[in-house]
């Protein structure tokens, strides 16, 4: 299989009655980027959560990688997670440590020795542009920074896909589309990356396919609210 | 092996790094279960010593033997001699009717009194000092023997009071038993707590953690070496205590002893006893610690 992501036919519904996704099936193809797009509350941060296991799905099914997420039990999940380089609109770092220790977090997980962790992170860092601050603690460092160092992390085990939450929701346009930037270079050496974003003018220069969701549901991506004059 | 060895390391550090800069929160978890370990330690190290105190009075202790009438004092002397040689016993003295009487007039202040007693009414003693190595049950069957002597009229043994000394303690001893397992309870539930208020405030890191892809085993291990680090303090803290206790009690006790020429000197925590406290310490934080992750952590998932 040479897809990525697969939803067929996946709904969400949260205790309480919210139904979050309804009927959702798409594909994300091995080495593809895209967008994802819709209103607050059309559920692109479910559909992510789905992905990365942190939700489980209604009904329908979720297969990532080749593998069906059904079939991995809850201890299973934290391997199942280290496919995928996760990146978030709130950055989700540790302030009580370094950059660099950061960004080791994901290799320390899984046991790599110091060398190879060095290694990595400084690539890593470098990857990103901030070789320089790897000393520094993330509470120091502007917005755009932070989430490079978020980035950093994402990208540091290599993963076959990233997932991000908006992750330029918090950065101005200049920060925002360097970070897109940072993302094309990756999909152009064959990482999936699936990147749900408001910024409907960030996301139109770039010659990707967007995925658009409205009320739970896959919707025309013709739909897709104009940009609005700044 | 030795990879796996080193994350453990670096992993202890860690936790002990986290202690030592929230120092006075630390100190004062350390000095509540150090507090609580103490208190069993030192009851138990109090009746360990009181026990010793019993058995070294048992050195005090003496039989006497009250001889028929019809045995002459030749037969007494030869039959304390016999004695003498018996296993059992350190040391057996004859006193002759006629002494007895000089001293019992001596002791009781009723001289005069006595003497206008035609007949000598004290019989023969052997006053027989059992050997000190010996349990209370040896001591038991070594009287009976002597009772049996046909020469002997009637052994007594004081030791009453010994024997409810021991009765006593050993009531004591369950007592002890008793208030350690529930203070074992209250470390458990103080590293419980600590942790906990520890999880919640970390909760935000164990959810980033977990999102990177942390196993429960990875999420777990700084708690549980935190624990292993607690119950290793609080030993310190308790050992402290118990030891500065001794010292300051060194000194009376030495004075007591001494007024009942005793060769009783206050014991403190031996090699041994120190380590099974550490252990303890130790075992218990760790266990506490493990106990409150296995309820806590799981609910800390990503939202
Ligand atoms: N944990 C939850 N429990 C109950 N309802 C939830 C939960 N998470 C999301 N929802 C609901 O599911 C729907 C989709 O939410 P979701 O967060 O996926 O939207 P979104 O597209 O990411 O929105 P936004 O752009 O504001 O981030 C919303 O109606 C939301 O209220
Ligand atoms: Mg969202």
């Amino acid at each position: 299989m040479s897809d990525i992501i697969h939803f067929h036919r996946v709904s969400k519904r949260y205790p309480g009655g919210n139904d979050a996704l309804s009927e959702v099936s798409f594909t994300l193809g091995s080495g593809e980027m895209a967008f994802l797009t819709g209103h607050s509350g059309a559920g692109k941060s479910t559909l992510l959560k789905l992905t990365a296991l942190i939700e489980r799905p209604t009904r329908g099914q979720v297969v990532i990688n080749g593998q069906n997420t059904a079939k991995v039990k809850r201890w299973g999940v934290p391997k199942f997670r280290r496919q995928i380089g996760m990146i978030f609109q709130n950055f989700s770092l540790l302030y009580d440590r370094t950059v660099f220790d950061n960004v080791a977090l994901p290799l320390v997980i899984r046991g790599e020795d110091d060398k190879t962790i060095a290694r990595r992170v400084r690539a890593a860092l470098d990857t990103v542009g901030l070789l320089k601050k790897e000393k520094q603690h993330p509470i120091v460092l502007s917005g755009g920074e932070q989430q490079r160092v978020g980035i950093a992390r994402a990208i540091v085990t290599k993963p076959p896909l990233i997932l991000a939450d908006e992750p330029t929701g918090n950065l101005d346009p200049a920060l925002s589309a360097e970070i897109m930037d940072l993302f094309q270079r990756f999909n152009d050496v064959g990482v999936s990356l699936l990147i749900a974003t408001h910024d409907i003018p960030l996301i139109e220069r770039m010659p990707h396919r967007v995925i658009n969701l409205a009320g739970g549901r896959l919707a025309d991506p013709a739909d897709l609210p104009k940009a609005e004059p700044a | 092996m030795g990879k796996y060895l080193q994350r453990h390391l670096q992993t202890a550090l860690f936790s002990l790094g986290k202690l030592y800069r929230r120092p006075v929160a630390t100190v004062l978890t350390a000095t509540v279960i150090g507090i609580t370990l103490a208190l069993p330690a030192g009851l138990h190290l109090m009746m360990q010593n009181v026990n010793s105190v019993g058995y070294s009075w048992e050195g005090t202790l003496k039989a006497s033997l009250f001889l028929n009438k019809s045995v002459d004092e030749a037969a007494g002397q030869a039959l304390a001699r016999r004695l003498q040689s018996e296993d059992g016993v350190a040391n057996a003295q004859y006193i002759s009717r006629a002494q007895a009487l000089e001293e019992f007039k001596a002791l009781s202040g009723f001289g005069q009194a006595l003497d206008l007693l035609n007949d000598n009414p004290l019989p023969a003693v052997i006053v027989v000092q059992p050997r000190t190595t010996q349990t209370p049950e040896q001591i038991d069957s070594m009287m009976r023997k002597l009772s049996a002597i046909p020469e002997v009229e009637q052994a007594k043994l004081d030791q009453q009071w010994l024997d409810r000394l021991f009765a006593i303690l050993s009531i004591v001893q369950r007592g002890v038993l008793i208030i350690a397992l529930l203070l074992a309870v209250a470390v458990v539930l103080t590293v419980g707590n600590t942790i906990r208020l520890d999880i919640e405030n970390r909760r935000d890191e164990i959810v980033i953690m977990k999102l990177v892809g942390a196993s429960d085993a990875f999420v777990r291990r700084p708690f549980l070496y935190t624990g292993f680090w607690y119950g290793l303090l609080g030993a310190f803290v308790a050992f402290v205590f118990v030891t500065a206790a001794v010292i300051l009690l060194a000194g009376p006790a030495a004075k007591l002893s001494g007024l009942y020429q005793s060769s009783f000197v206050l014991q403190g925590l031996g090699f041994s006893q120190t380590l099974l406290l550490f252990a303890v310490g130790v075992g218990l934080g760790w266990f506490g610690a493990f106990w409150t992750v296995a309820r806590h952590l799981g609910s800390v998932v990503p939202r």
